[in-house]
């Protein structure tokens, strides 16, 4: 930067120069403002989302820079929600941002007092040999008049409220061929 | 619905600038009824008297809007002779046995109908929540009816409603509901105004409804209100259910629910169903009118989506696969059989029963006595800890190194982590893009599922085990993609959109469905949302570009319809009621029925077509009957089967009531589901004198800030920080008499635990005279638990468990309970309170909640 | 160019007279409190949009408000004000229960006494009991707060209105500002929207701002000393959208525009809610010729300012400026010229 345009850029210079003699306003603007533009606009990416909260399902249009998540907010487009979202849909970018977040797999033994890591193909391994397990452990064929059960009552399952339909139908589907009747979601709450 | 739904509530002030009147019934004054223009607070857990009483006002003074009554509803069929009303019975309607706790429907028959039904015993559909078949259409009715279009007959169901109510007056109302005689007055006035050709009114409500023991009852209530006035079937009428969770419609209409399949359809019962036969004619009734005729064609284009190739006609498609129900395997059932060592492993799929569900010890106790546990959420949940940090640990009744749990916490995908459809409250599907990878070992529900299937069909691969065949021949073939191998979600939504077999081709809707084997069809009522082989789930129409229906955003079940029944928008005749109330009616020239919705009805079925008697299916619902999910096609004011605890909605007070029910001997719902287990209790009510010990109501519900049991809450900052505590909500009149300060501590012990939270004084509450008493109420956010940003003890803790025996969803809105200053003890010293309550309230093993209410003794009483 | 005579106090068009000579209509917020829900949508908008830093996990026992103030980690804050007053048109909500007394001024103040300082620099309280207490209880409240022992009143003294008011409060972005006026660095500047603004990089937290403000508005983050507050996003509405907060806002409490189309939908509300027996609801900080020259975010509330927590009669600090500007102008000069003078020197 030549000297003669940094101190055109000078807001002093531009207050005694400009249209602003009271440095209040034109000639205040720093360079960082007058750059300033909604990082929306400058965003990687842009999702047509639906909030994760409670079942209005306010649109949410979820913005990406550089793989982050960079923000989130209504759809105006959304009959329902018309670009509106309540305070929990409005901290969505918090939720997926969270520093609680987990992204590891955490396994605890048996009698453990505390946890531990452990690889997810290892953890899938090994909860389909429990599974297996109970299940033949706790296996029913037939009841006392020899009509057919077919089932297990030795494995629950607990949710669904907040997954997709596309989720609930393959839980439902691998559950019922597995023969575990006991799948149950906040619905019955 | 402003605390909970505020974006919902928008449509609310919309209605209110344009004159529309708000009245909000609550126990505690909220968010809501500061905006609304009439607030009635109300005794926890009375709304049917309530809402009974504007059944009666409608009724003595005949504000029904006579017409769509005549035309619409069941008003005029005639009831058997052989039925007994409560009215007469004290409080119990004919047919109960008080040894299995379950009605026998066969005398609320419609009158020459009686012996048509088969065994009416509703012991197994109490036991399996049978009813919630019902969300997707009626209750079968065999055959023709009687009915008497003057309504005098004595048995028409009008006559008999008007009975059934006649001692809901305003004064009872003020004796059961605490609600001033003037109120409720103001209430009916408004609701009745807003009724007939030019105007309707609509209703919402949440689990403040459906969490109780007569949940069920409540909203049938509302409907039989809704349905009196007209409002059913037309814009700015209805009952709109507030659902709070982003599918949790969805996970209902597919079910991870244990007596269901999707679209409604019933998992299979191990006596009534043997057969694929026996399965089916119990769905469809051979015979019946309406659209359940084709259930054959769902139920086999089911279980073709399910095993595919292997499903044949000569096999019955696999039906043999199919797990059998033999009672109650409903959440809290499975809890108490986890505390008896009879259930080995436990998925928690985005769910934290350590603090969401009832009676929180039991959930954390079963959890503890489990071989192993896989937990999949987004954060570290209680229901992940509770072996390390449960208050159980504090107590001494987990102590970790004794804990043989295992414990799998595997990540998840957010939201925006996956594509897939989330159904929302109005069931409408919506589609949502994948904005990015999920981080880490974080996966979808998909995913995770997908793989585990996939591993355990490569452990099993050459099983010669029968029992092993279903999941060896499941049609498990779903492509992945990308580096992680996600499935594919739309390949999925096809499948359950249902296609035709031979050619792939997706269908256009359950119309299309065969009995045959050559459709596949994973949720009949889902058929359509991939009509021709586009994802009309992911339509974003913009709102301005369409009409206010806005029937080109995201897509509707059932055939992408927005309002159900709206053929009753129109008259008899096809016409609209009113130009104003415009909605659908039966183009003449056209000879179609057109509007600004799809119209849920046959499309070219004229209003004066009239069925020849026997016709089955369809075709025998007449031209001018609007509930066609109905088997006669009419609005239920009387309900003869579906509802296993009454034909009509009867006042009961809450299992746990400080109170004696003033209108009848029987004292709480008779037929409520009960589970008498050595960790589970219910404190004494009248007319037991105990009662005393517990002598406060508390009731819990939701802020705005949180949500549900906090996991999606309590982890995140900016929400954490809104509402960072724990509170109990009291009233200065409450608080004076307790001896309890604004922000200092209190404590609430029920027969299950004792829990502490700060102190709320605050106007919003109010005491209730009650038939010359004094009752207090206190309030309770239920999202708080142990782990988080922000913590505290959970108000669920403090819950038993009851349930609403249609559909086995817990009373926890209303329960008894002490309050008394400062903080709770820790330790063992915190059992020892709870102990000492249940001693003083005669709880133990030898006491057992009356099914039927006893004569009252003499002894003291309620008063 | 000459400054406007009204530069300093009076109506003004701030922004053509901060010398952006093709300004857009001057933009601004009116916040309908009659239609607020409190939700508290704003705030959390507004912090994820504008990555503000939490402002502390304390519940503050006054209503649903744990926000307590405007910091500079709130830039928008809900106040919660529980009332035992009559609500316009609607049916007492207590009428014919047993109820005593009132208690929201007891609690009220209870609150404000307990609660901690925000958490921001210099530790702005979330307000005195005496004014905590007459926001519960309204102007007319008179006397200690909690003299009536809670419960104990019978009779004619039982509470049965009730109401409860909630407002979305929120920097004023005044046409006179005077944390503008006194920031010495430039830092605040007027934005060719007529906004204020700070700007994060030239801000070195000196803090004459802030007891400029006539609406204790900016406030200094504890961490890195710089005054931070509201910029009306800024960025967004140079992108031509909408505020986070305003954006979000559920029922339209929040709507954001042109000044002038806001001040004559302001006015026709207030209309509306009059012939609706609302005679309570009155504006605030619309009139440019108030003490600080109107505001770009004026309000409709439905009670006396003060039972929000806002000034009756705002006037802004630096109407006396002008004598103290010509020195300050002269320093400048001075500085400046010793500035170009260094860095000429320097580079040779």
């Amino acid at each position: 930067m030549g000297i003669r345009t940094f101190i055109e850029g000078w807001p002093v210079y531009r207050q005694l120069t400009g249209t602003d003699p009271l440095g209040r306003g034109a000639a205040a603007q720093s360079a960082r403002s007058a750059e300033l533009t909604a990082r929306t606009e400058t965003a990687d990416s842009m999702a047509r989302s639906v909030c994760p909260y409670c079942a209005v399902g306010c649109g949410q249009r979820v913005y990406v820079k550089d793989g982050q998540v960079t923000q989130i907010e209504g759809d105006w487009d959304s009959p329902i929600s018309r670009g509106r979202l309540c305070p929990k849909g409005a901290a969505s970018k918090s939720l997926v941002n969270s520093p609680l977040r987990q992204t590891k797999v955490r396994y605890r033994r048996p009698y453990a007092t505390e946890w531990e890591d452990l690889d997810l193909d290892v953890a899938l391994d090994m909860i389909a040999d429990r599974v297996l397990a109970a299940r033949d452990e706790t296996w029913e064929d037939v009841d006392a008049e020899g009509r057919p059960l077919n089932r297990t009552l030795g494995i629950s399952s607990l949710g669904g409220a907040t997954l997709d339909n596309e989720e609930n139908y393959l839980i439902k589907k691998l559950f019922t061929a597995m023969g575990a009747l006991q799948i149950e979601n906040q619905a019955r709450i | 619905m402003a605390e909970a739904h505020p974006v919902g509530f928008q449509w609310v002030m919309e209605a209110k600038l344009r004159g529309t009147k708000v009245f909000h019934v609550d126990p505690r004054f909220t968010r809501t009824s500061a905006l609304a223009d009439t607030y009635l607070p109300i005794r926890a857990g009375t709304d049917i008297a309530l809402l009974g009483g504007v059944v009666r006002y409608i009724l003595e003074n005949e504000l029904d809007f006579r017409e769509y009554v005549l035309a619409y509803t069941n008003a005029a069929t005639i009831v058997s002779e052989e039925f007994v009303d409560a009215e007469d019975g004290d409080g119990i309607f004919s047919g109960f046995d008080p040894e299995t706790g379950a009605y026998d429907q066969t005398s609320w028959q419609y009158a020459g109908q009686e012996g048509h039904s088969g065994s009416m015993d509703t012991t197994s559909e109490r036991d399996t929540a049978a009813g919630l078949r019902h969300e997707s259409h009626g209750a079968p009715i065999p055959g023709q009816v009687l009915r008497d279009a003057s309504l005098q007959h004595p048995r028409c169901v009008y006559q008999i409603l008007k009975r059934h109510y006649a001692r809901y007056t305003p004064e009872m109302v003020e004796r059961v509901c605490g609600i001033p005689q003037e109120k409720f007055l103001e209430l009916a006035r408004a609701w009745t105004e807003n009724s007939g050709r030019e105007r309707t009114g609509a209703l919402v409500y949440s689990v403040g409804w459906t969490q109780h023991s007569v949940g069920v009852q409540y909203i049938r209530t509302g409907a039989i209100i809704q349905t009196l006035l007209g409002n059913m079937g037309r814009p700015g009428g209805g009952i709109m259910a507030l659902r709070g969770h982003a599918s949790i419609q969805g996970s209902t209409d597919i079910p991870t629910l244990f007596n269901l399949l999707p679209g409604y359809l019933p998992m299979p019962q191990h006596d009534k169903h043997r057969t694929f036969d026996e399965w089916t004619a119990s769905i469809h009734h051979p015979g019946q009118k309406g659209f359940w005729a084709n259930a054959r064609a769902y139920c086999a284009s089911l279980l073709k989506a399910y095993w595919g190739d292997a499903a044949t006609p000569e096999n019955d498609f696999c039906y043999g696969y199919m797990p059998r129900m033999t009672g109650d395997h409903g959440t809290y059932q499975q809890v108490l059989n986890m505390i008896d060592g009879k259930v080995k492993g436990y998925f928690l799929l985005g769910q934290n029963p350590a603090v969401g569900s009832a009676h929180g010890r039991a959930q954390r106790l079963g959890m503890a006595n489990l071989d192993w546990l896989v937990v999949r959420d987004l954060f570290m949940i209680e229901s992940a800890t509770f072996w390390r940090n449960g208050p159980e640990v504090e107590s001494g009744e987990i102590v970790p190194e004794q804990c043989r749990t295992e414990v799998f916490f595997l990540p998840a995908a957010s939201h925006v982590e996956k594509e897939g459809t989330f159904t929302q409250t109005q069931r409408l599907l919506q589609w949502r893009e994948k904005a990015l990878d999920p981080p880490g070992d974080a996966r979808s529900e998909l995913w995770f599922f997908y793989h585990l299937g996939r591993k355990l069909r490569e452990k099993l691969a050459g099983s010669d085990k029968p029992r092993d065949r279903a999941l060896l021949d499941l049609a498990w073939d779903y492509p992945t993609h990308g580096p992680l191998a996600e499935p594919s979600g739309e390949a999925v939504l096809r499948e359950i959109n249902g296609f035709e077999v031979a050619t792939g081709r997706p269908l256009g809707g359950f119309t299309e469905a065969k009995d045959d084997g050559s459709t596949a069809m994973g949720c009949w009522i889902y058929s359509g949302v991939y009509a021709d082989g586009v994802n009309q789930a992911n339509r974003r129409k913009p709102r301005h570009e369409q009409n206010w229906v806005a029937g080109e955003w995201g897509w509707a079940w059932p055939a992408n319809r927005r309002t159900l029944y709206n053929r009753a928008s129109a008259d008899p005749d096809g016409r609209p009621w009113s130009e104003r109330k415009k909605y659908i009616w039966w183009d003449e020239q056209k000879g179609e029925w057109t509007g600004y919705d799809v119209p849920d009805f046959e499309k070219t079925k004229p209003p004066s077509y009239r069925p020849e008697p026997g016709t089955s299916g369809p075709a025998g619902i007449a031209g001018d009957d609007p509930f066609v999910m109905q088997a006669d096609g009419k609005a239920w004011l009387y309900a003869p089967s579906g509802v296993v605890d009454g034909p009509l909605p009867t006042h009961y007070e809450p299992v746990e009531s400080p109170m004696r029910n003033p209108l009848y001997q029987q004292q709480a719902n008779p037929a409520r589901k009960m589970y008498p287990h050595p960790i589970n209790s219910v404190n004494p009510s009248p007319p037991e004198g105990q009662w005393r010990v517990f002598p406060y109501v508390f009731t819990v519900s939701r802020l705005t800030e949180h949500h549900t049991a906090g996991g999606m809450s309590r982890m995140v900052r900016p929400l954490a920080e809104l509402q960072p505590e724990m509170f109990v909500e009291v009233s200065p009149e409450l608080a004076a008499e307790v001896g309890l300060t604004h922000l200092g501590w209190a404590h609430l012990v029920s027969g299950r635990a004792v829990i502490e939270a700060k102190v709320l004084v605050t106007d919003r509450l109010t005491p209730l005279r009650v038939e010359g008493r004094i009752i207090h109420q206190v309030w309770l956010p239920y999202h708080f638990g142990f782990e988080g940003m922000v913590t505290g003890d959970s108000a669920n803790d403090l819950f038993g468990i009851v349930l609403d025996p249609n559909v086995l969803i817990q009373e926890s809105k209303v329960g008894t309970c002490d309050i008394r200053p400062g903080r709770r003890p820790t330790g063992v010293a915190l059992r020892e309170m709870v102990e000492d309550y249940r001693r003083r309230a005669g709880i133990g093993p030898e006491r057992h909640d009356p099914v039927v209410t006893p004569p009252d003794s003499g002894a003291p009483d309620a008063s | 160019m000459l400054p406007d005579p009204n530069s300093l106090a009076g109506p003004l068009d701030p922004a053509p007279e901060a010398g952006w000579s093709a300004a857009p209509p001057r933009m601004g917020f009116f916040t309908d409190t009659s239609v607020c829900i409190g939700c508290k949508a704003c705030e959390v908008a507004c912090k994820e949009w504008n990555d503000v830093p939490t402002s502390g996990l304390d519940l503050l026992g006054m209503s649903y408000d744990n926000t307590g103030a405007l910091t500079a980690n709130s830039w928008r804050h809900v106040a919660f004000v529980e009332q035992p007053r009559p609500a316009g048109h609607r049916t007492p909500p207590f009428a014919g229960n047993p109820t005593g007394g009132t208690t929201s001024p007891s609690s009220a103040a209870v609150g404000a006494t307990t609660a901690d300082p925000v958490g921001t620099e210099p530790g702005v309280p979330t307000g005195s009991p005496e004014a905590a207490a007459r926001m519960s209880a309204g102007p007319e409240f008179l006397g200690m707060p909690g003299a009536q022992p809670p419960g104990r009143a019978t009779g004619a003294e039982s509470r049965s209105d009730f109401r409860w008011l909630m407002m979305s409060d929120v920097c004023k972005h005044c046409t006179h500002a005077a944390c503008l006026d006194v920031c010495p660095t430039g830092s605040l500047f007027r934005t060719e929207f007529g906004t204020v603004v700070v700007q994060e990089d030239i801000c070195n937290g000196c803090g004459y701002c802030i007891s400029a403000c006539p609406y204790g508005v900016i406030d200094q983050r504890k961490d890195d000393g710089r005054a931070w507050k509201c910029t009306l996003c800024y960025d967004r509405i140079g992108a031509g959208k909408t505020p986070a907060c305003a954006q979000a806002c559920p029922t339209e409490s929040i709507q954001y525009g042109p000044l002038e189309e806001l001040r004559e939908r302001a006015a026709a509300r207030v209309a509306t809610l009059h012939e609706r027996g609302v005679p309570e609801a009155r504006l605030y900080g619309h009139d440019s010729n108030d003490g600080v020259g109107g505001d770009g975010a004026f309000f409709l509330l439905l009670d006396e300012p003060e039972v929000y927590g806002l000034p009756p009669d705002p006037v802004v600090t630096t109407r006396d400026l002008p004598k103290m500007w010509k020195r300050a102008g002269v320093a400048a000069l001075v500085m400046a010229a010793a500035a170009v003078a260094a860095f000429v020197g320097g580079s040779s």
